[in-house]
C-alpha cells in the first residue's frame, strides 16, 4: 500500500456525478480526541477511506447491540487519508461528532479499538468551480469539517481559497489552525456571536466583502446560515454550493425521510432526497419559499408547482 | 475491519443440508427473507451495496399511477426500538417505474414483488394491468394499509368491504398469472375478518403487518414532531404485535376458519430469531423492513441466520417449521 497522502485534487474536484458506491464496514476506533467543543474520531474505514471524495458523508450505527435506536446518525467526512502514516498506514476516515443527543453522544464516547458500523462513502462530492474562479468556503460550528479537505484541493488546483469559520463563541469553533495552514492565515476569517474570536457577529458578515461576480461559495452549517449565505453569494452575482444537514434515518437513498423541495436541471421542483441528490445543492435552486426555519430546525412545505403535489381540493391525495 | 455486507452475502442464507426455498403461492423464493414495501425503494439503493438476487426477492416501495409529491418535513421520528414515518407515497408513479425501476430490478436478477397503491379499487386494478404481463415481476402486493393517506377514514385494510373490494378487483384483472397478497393493517379489531375478506376475494397470500398508526410531540416545541402530526410505527417496538396477528391468521386456517393462505411476516425483524418467531407463528416468508434503515445488510444477515436458527431446531426446510409453534401448543394441550 502507496503512503500517498490524500487524493490529487484533479481526481476529487469536479467529480459530482462520479460517486462511488458506498460499503458497509465495521471499522475500528483508531483516535478519539477533543476538537475544541467536539470530538475528532479516526476510523480504520478500508475501502470507504480509498473511496470517499470531499463533501461526502458517513451513516453510522448508534448504539451496543442491540440498540434500541434504530437510525443511523449522518456525519461529514473531514478528511479520508489512505496509507495514514500516523496510523501504521491504515486506510483512515476522520470524522467530527457533536453530542447531540443520546445517539451522537455514545459515538463520542467510543475509545481506540471499538468498533464502528459504518456506511460509506455516501452522497455526492463537492462540484468543481469553473476554472480559476475565487472560491469562499463557509463553515458554521463543526460544519467547517469537511471544508479544509476541499479547501486543500481547491488551492491544489490554483483557486483562492478564503475561509470564513463562524460559530456562537470560540470554543464551538472548528478546523481554524488547520484552514490555517492551509490557505494561510490571512485568508481565514472568523466571526464569533459573542466576540470572543475573530469579528463579533455572521459568517455573511465576513462573506459579504468577499462576495463577488463569479464567485463560488461552498457553505456546511445550519439552514439559516445556508440561506443567509446563498442570499448573499446570489446577490453577488455568485454561486453558492450548500451542504444541508437534514435528518436522515438510512442515509442510503431508502427511506425517504431526508428530502427537501429542489428545483431540477429540467426546471421541475421534486421533494428530493438529500442523501442521494444532496448533500450539496446549489442554492439557487433550493426552494426557500417552501422552507420554514424555527427553533426546531428546518421544516419544508410541499409546494404547489412540485413533481406530484396534492391538488388543490385535497381530493385522492 | 470486516466488510460487513460482503461477507454476509458469501453465506447467501443457507446452512448446510437446509432447504432454505419457500413459495407464496406459485411464486417460487430462493430464500424467505424479503425486503419490505417503502424500505429498500426499488432495489437500486442496496445493489451498491450488495447483490440484490441474493434477497427472497425485492419488494418495492409501493407503486401508484400518478407521481407523487409525499407529504411536507419531518416526515421522520426516532422513537424506542422503532420509528415514526409520514412519508405519503412519494414516488414517480408507474409509468417511471416501468422504464427505469424494472428493468434494473429485471437486469440484476432480482425476484421482484411490486407494491401499489391507489386512491380507489379502479386505481388498484388498472395498476395490476400495467404490471401483470411485465416480465420480472413476481408477485403483486397490494398496500391497502399504509396510513399515510391523506383521509385516514379510508384505510381499505381497515375495513372488510373495502379490503374485498379493492383484492378483488386486482385479483380480476392479474387473473391468476402472477399470485396477488394483501397486505393488511394491524390497526383493526379482527384481523381475522380482514383476512378472510381478502382470501374469499381471491387473494393469494397475506403480507402482514403494516405500520401501526402513532404520533410523537416534542416537547419543547409542544407540537406534534411530524409534519403530517401522525405517522406509521415500525421497527422492534411493534414485533409482538404484528407476530400476534399472524399467529391469529394462521391459528384460523389450522381450524378451519380461513382458507388456507401463504402469510408473509412482517414487523421488526432485526435478527434471524425473530424471523423464526414469525416461521413459527404461521409465516412461510419474511420481510425485512425498518432494520434495513439501521443496517443495509440485515435481509441477507437475516436469511444466513434464520437457515442457521431452523437448521439448529431440526428442521430440514423452512415449510417444516411454518407453524410450528401452534403444533406445539396442540400436543401440550393433547396431554
Amino acid at each position: 500500500m502507496s503512503a500517498v497522502t490524500g487524493t490529487p485534487a484533479a481526481e476529487t474536484l469536479g467529480a459530482r456525478d462520479r460517486r462511488p458506491d458506498p460499503v458497509q464496514l465495521r471499522c475500528a476506533v483508531l483516535a478519539n480526541e477533543p476538537a475544541g467543543a467536539y470530538r475528532r474520531l479516526v476510523l480504520d474505514a478500508g475501502e470507504a477511506a480509498r473511496r470517499a471524495l470531499p463533501g461526502q458523508f458517513a451513516a453510522l450505527a448508534v448504539g451496543e447491540p442491540p440498540t434500541a435506536m434504530l437510525l443511523r446518525r449522518a456525519v461529514s467526512i473531514h478528511a479520508a487519508t489512505p496509507g495514514d502514516r500516523r496510523f501504521d498506514g491504515a486506510d483512515t476516515l476522520e470524522i467530527v461528532v457533536a453530542a447531540h443527543g443520546p445517539g451522537t453522544e455514545w459515538v463520542t464516547r467510543r475509545r481506540a479499538g471499538d468498533v464502528l458500523d459504518v456506511v460509506a462513502p455516501l452522497g455526492r462530492p463537492f462540484p468543481a468551480p469553473e476554472v480559476g474562479a475565487p472560491t469562499v468556503l463557509v463553515g458554521g460550528g463543526y460544519g467547517s469539517a469537511p471544508l479544509v479537505w476541499l479547501a486543500r484541493d481547491l488551492r491544489d488546483a490554483g483557486h483562492r481559497v478564503d475561509v470564513v469559520l463562524g460559530a456562537a463563541s470560540r470554543d464551538k469553533l472548528f478546523g481554524l489552525e488547520e484552514a490555517a495552514a492551509v490557505v494561510g492565515p490571512d485568508l481565514v476569517h472568523v466571526t464569533t456571536d459573542d466576540g470572543s474570536a475573530g469579528l463579533r457577529g455572521r459568517v455573511t458578515d465576513a462573506l459579504a466583502p468577499l462576495a463577488r461576480d463569479g464567485v463560488v461559495v461552498y457553505a456546511c452549517g445550519p439552514m439559516a446560515m445556508l440561506r443567509a449565505v446563498h442570499e448573499v453569494a446570489s446577490g453577488a452575482g455568485g454561486t453558492s454550493w450548500l451542504a444541508v444537514e437534514e435528518s436522515m434515518a438510512c442515509g442510503i437513498g431508502v427511506c425517504m425521510t431526508c428530502v427537501l423541495p429542489v428545483r431540477g436541471e429540467d426546471g421541475v421542483t421534486r421533494m428530493t432526497r438529500s442523501c442521494v441528490e444532496g448533500p450539496t445543492f446549489d442554492g439557487d435552486r433550493v426552494r426557500w419559499d417552501a422552507i420554514t426555519i424555527g427553533p426546531g430546525g428546518a421544516t419544508s412545505a410541499v409546494p404547489a408547482d412540485c413533481l406530484g403535489a396534492p391538488v388543490a381540493s385535497g381530493k385522492g391525495h | 475491519m470486516t466488510t460487513t455486507a460482503a461477507s454476509t452475502a458469501g453465506t447467501n442464507g443457507t446452512a448446510v443440508g437446509f432447504d432454505a426455498r419457500t413459495s407464496i403461492g406459485a411464486l417460487e423464493l430462493k430464500n424467505p427473507v424479503l425486503t419490505a414495501s417503502g424500505c429498500a425503494a426499488a432495489g437500486r439503493e442496496l445493489g451498491r451495496l450488495y447483490d440484490v438476487a441474493a434477497l427472497g426477492a425485492v419488494v418495492t416501495k409501493s407503486i401508484l399511477r400518478d407521481a407523487r409529491s409525499g407529504r411536507p418535513t419531518p416526515r421522520m421520528a426516532e422513537t424506542p426500538s422503532g420509528m415514526l414515518n409520514s412519508i405519503g407515497l412519494q414516488g414517480p408513479g408507474i409509468d417511471a417505474f416501468l422504464a427505469h425501476d424494472l428493468p434494473w430490478l429485471r437486469d440484476h436478477g432480482a425476484t421482484a414483488v411490486v407494491s401499489i397503491a391507489g386512491n380507489d379499487a379502479a386505481e388498484f386494478a388498472e395498476l395490476a394491468g400495467r404490471l401483470v404481463d411485465e416480465p420480472g415481476v413476481g408477485a403483486i402486493e397490494v398496500n391497502i394499509s399504509c396510513p399515510n393517506v391523506a383521509n385516514r377514514g379510508l384505510v381499505f385494510a381497515c375495513d372488510p368491504g373495502s379490503s374485498a373490494e379493492v383484492v378483488s378487483g386486482v385479483v380480476d384483472v392479474v387473473g391468476g398469472r402472477v399470485p396477488v397478497l394483501a397486505k393488511l393493517s394491524p390497526d383493526v379489531t379482527d384481523i381475522v375478518a380482514i383476512a378472510r375478506a381478502c382470501l374469499d376475494h381471491g387473494a393469494d397470500g397475506l403480507a402482514m403487518v403494516n405500520t401501526t398508526l402513532g404520533m410523537v410531540v416534542d416537547t419543547d416545541t409542544m407540537r406534534p414532531v411530524l409534519a403530517g402530526v401522525t405517522g406509521g410505527l415500525s421497527g422492534p417496538a411493534i414485533r409482538p404485535v404484528a407476530v400476534r396477528c399472524v399467529w391469529q391468521v394462521h391459528a384460523a386456517m389450522r381450524r378451519g376458519d380461513l382458507r388456507p393462505a401463504p402469510v408473509v411476516g412482517i414487523g421488526g425483524i432485526l435478527t434471524g430469531l425473530d424471523a423464526l418467531q414469525f416461521v413459527l407463528a404461521g409465516a412461510s416468508a419474511v420481510q425485512v423492513g425498518t432494520s434495513t434503515f439501521h443496517d443495509p445488510s440485515a435481509p441477507l444477515r437475516v436469511g444466513a441466520e434464520l437457515a442457521q436458527a431452523l437448521a439448529a431446531r431440526g428442521f430440514a426446510g423452512v415449510a417444516d417449521a411454518v407453524g410450528h409453534a401452534h403444533t406445539v401448543l396442540a400436543r401440550e394441550g393433547a396431554r
